[in-house]
């Protein structure tokens, strides 16, 4: 089983909130999200963990499948820590 | 940014009271800790997944004291950014 989307809509949506304005809602919250790591700054949920953004340096690779020499660029990846709360509910069962 | 300042820039951004924006922030990571708790899978479009990742036990040494300890087997969850967030956070600067 995968949580989606679409299940955590259905769990939001309820008397107040149709289905249409939580779907609404939920993207606009992903956008802040996203927003927020776009612009290089974390994002900290307690209990849940941090997102963050971490900047790569340029370095040099290797194409797998023809073993020619490349140079990587430079990059910036989001990494995500998970929060203690979290890890010790996880390895509890 | 954490939890606070989500739920404000969320209640901000839909118009909604800060209670209620609240409860979405919590209905949205409580679904998703819930799944990870039961090493289901979560897999947010346009953010990304979250699979539980089984690690094996190791021996390894206290870095102060030099000392050899067992590492016990763990789970932990392995965060995988999704293509939207991925090429927005790396944009050249």
């Amino acid at each position: 089983m995968t949580l989606t989307k679409a299940s955590i809509i259905s769990h939001v949506a309820d008397d107040d909130m149709g289905r249409s304005k939580a779907a609404h809602v939920v993207e606009s919250l992903l956008e802040i999200v996203k927003y927020s790591l776009q612009k290089g700054e974390s994002v900290l949920v307690s209990g849940f963990g941090k997102f963050s953004v971490k900047g790569k340096n340029e370095r040099r690779g290797r194409n797998p499948a023809t073993g020619a020499d490349l140079m990587l660029r430079g990059r910036r990846i989001v990494v995500f820590k998970t929060s203690t709360v979290l890890r010790d509910k996880i390895n509890q069962g | 940014m954490n939890k606070s300042q989500l739920i404000e820039a969320l209640a901000k951004a839909e118009n909604l009271p800060v209670k209620k924006a609240e409860e979405v922030v919590n209905t949205f990571f409580g679904d998703m800790e819930e799944a990870l708790v039961k090493g289901e899978r979560v897999e947010i479009r346009g953010l990304g997944s979250f699979k539980v990742k089984n690690y094996d036990g190791y021996t390894g040494r206290n870095p102060k004291t030099g000392e050899m300890i067992n590492v016990a087997p763990k789970k932990l969850p392995f965060f995988k950014v999704g293509k939207e967030l991925k090429e927005r956070v790396d944009i050249e600067q």
